[in-house]
């Protein structure tokens, strides 16, 4: 087998972390460099919801193929991932989302994930403190919640473990021809992994990843308020719109018995000071499908940025305007989900393997087209 | 002798000082510890006015009363260790 060359990672997110394990594993010299601390970034704001998703062929592939590759680690994670084999439940509102969710079904029974129609009756059953009146919804109950700082240290330590490097509070300032220039001075090596999330722009300019800032609260402790993670079907329209800043009832049961309320979407760049109407708007959507929710106290609320690209697949490979230069990010709101496929996937790119999952969608390639002026 | 009033702690009755608050009533007998962390460890009134949320316990069915804010009243049901 030829040997790997050197790796230097920047960003020490969650998928950062699982790259250098990953690439670690295989037996390079890895180093990451993490402008604050692992998992400080998007991996602490987002909800950690492992979910498997169908809103395109690609994602499917991407999100199935990490969960699978998590399952596999269920019984060596510490107590403090919180790792919850809660499921999800898709809701839907009217009889035309009880369709959609047949689709769903369908999709998902096709491609070998287990899944199961709730009607009205057995959505109530399964989560009695949803409002009456709603049409059903899709249970999947190999979905998953995790603490994703947590998973982050986790990955990171089984990475120092296989030899890779881990250097906090070393913020990279740009990509020099032999490597990188940090505020600690200049580090080099053959090969760099722009892993930095939504801010993988600045350094690879290009790159077609804006920050599209998230919103959450976390309530007080109410056990058993909840057992699935409970997301509306119309979620997607939500994600899926890039322009407006919009809203869409997704909350989850944490093992603490706190329960996370999201989820927004707005692209308002690195603002972290709260949109409070927004805010109110997800908490009054939250309240629409869960009325016990009014009640409840919040005790945190907090703002997260998603690395968002346009056709909502995240950039995993060789970046062709640079030789050396390997990009992992883009991740959107899964990165908790896919950090483990991409780690694997960009992993078996760079020692030329075959990668289980068709590369293609995430070539990062693909975002590097001649920009024509307008 | 100051006035007492008999309130019902964890379903067993117990009189306590009237006009004063449930935290401070319930310092008065002896319960220090009011709840317990995520990690299981005591917890009890800290800052006694409203802002570390220490002391909370269940009042009449409502969870998360802070105990320190709560006037004691006759025959209100606390519930406390959640």
């Amino acid at each position: 087998m030829a040997a790997i060359p050197d790796v230097l990672i920047v960003g020490g997110g969650i998928v950062g972390v699982a790259c250098a394990d990953a690439l670690a594993q295989d037996g390079a010299r890895v180093t990451v460099l993490e402008s604050e601390f692992v998992g400080a970034g998007a991996t602490a704001a987002g909800m950690g919801h492992i979910v498997v998703m169908d809103d395109s062929e690609a994602q499917f592939a991407l999100t199935a193929w990490s969960r699978g590759l998590l399952a596999g680690l269920i019984d060596e994670l510490p107590a403090d991932v919180e790792h919850d084999a809660c499921g999800t439940i898709w809701i839907a509102v009217g009889a035309a989302e009880l369709e959609e969710a047949r689709g769903k079904l369908a999709f998902f029974r096709a491609r070998g994930v287990v899944a199961e129609l709730l009607d009205a009756a057995q959505l109530r059953e399964a989560e009695p403190r949803l409002r009456p009146g709603l049409a059903g919804g899709l249970r999947v109950p190999g979905d998953s919640v995790v603490y994703p700082p947590a998973l982050a240290r986790w990955l990171a330590a089984r990475a120092r473990r296989a030899g890779a490097t881990i250097h906090e509070r070393v913020a990279v300032e740009r990509i020099t021809p032999d490597g990188v220039m940090t505020g600690n001075g200049e580090f080099a090596a053959p090969l760099i992994v722009n892993a930095a999330g939504a801010h993988a722009a600045v350094l690879t300019p290009g790159l077609p990843i804006v920050p599209r800032r998230g919103l959450l609260a976390i309530t007080d402790r109410y056990p058993k308020f909840c057992r699935h993670q409970l997301v509306e079907l119309g979620y997607l329209q939500s994600a899926h719109a890039l322009s407006d800043a919009s809203v869409a009832f997704n909350v989850q049961p944490r093992r603490t018995g706190q329960v996370l309320i999201g989820s927004s979407r707005e692209l308002v760049g690195w603002d972290r000071v709260p949109n409070r109407p927004l805010l109110a708007r997800m908490l009054a959507r939250a309240v629409t499908f869960m009325p016990g929710l009014a009640g409840m106290d919040v005790i945190r609320t907090w703002a997260g940025f998603r690395p968002a690209t346009p056709d909502k697949l995240p950039l995993v490979g060789p970046w062709p305007d640079r030789p050396g230069l390997w990009i992992a990010a883009g991740h959107e709101g899964l990165g908790i989900t896919t950090a483990l496929g991409t780690a694997r996937l960009l992993a078996d790119l760079i020692a030329g393997r075959v990668p289980a999952i068709d590369p293609a969608p995430y070539a990062a390639a693909r975002a590097a087209q001649p920009v024509t002026a307008a | 002798m100051i006035p007492e009033v008999e309130i019902v702690l964890d379903g067993a009755p117990v009189r306590v000082p009237a006009d004063a608050t449930l935290a401070a009533a319930l310092l008065s007998v002896g319960r220090m510890a009011l709840r317990r962390s995520v990690d299981g460890e005591p917890r009890g009134a800290l800052c006694g006015m409203g802002i570390c949320f220490a002391c909370r316990v269940t009042v009449d069915g409502r969870t998360h009363r802070r105990a320190c804010l709560e006037p004691v009243r006759s025959g209100m049901r606390v519930t406390t260790g959640d």
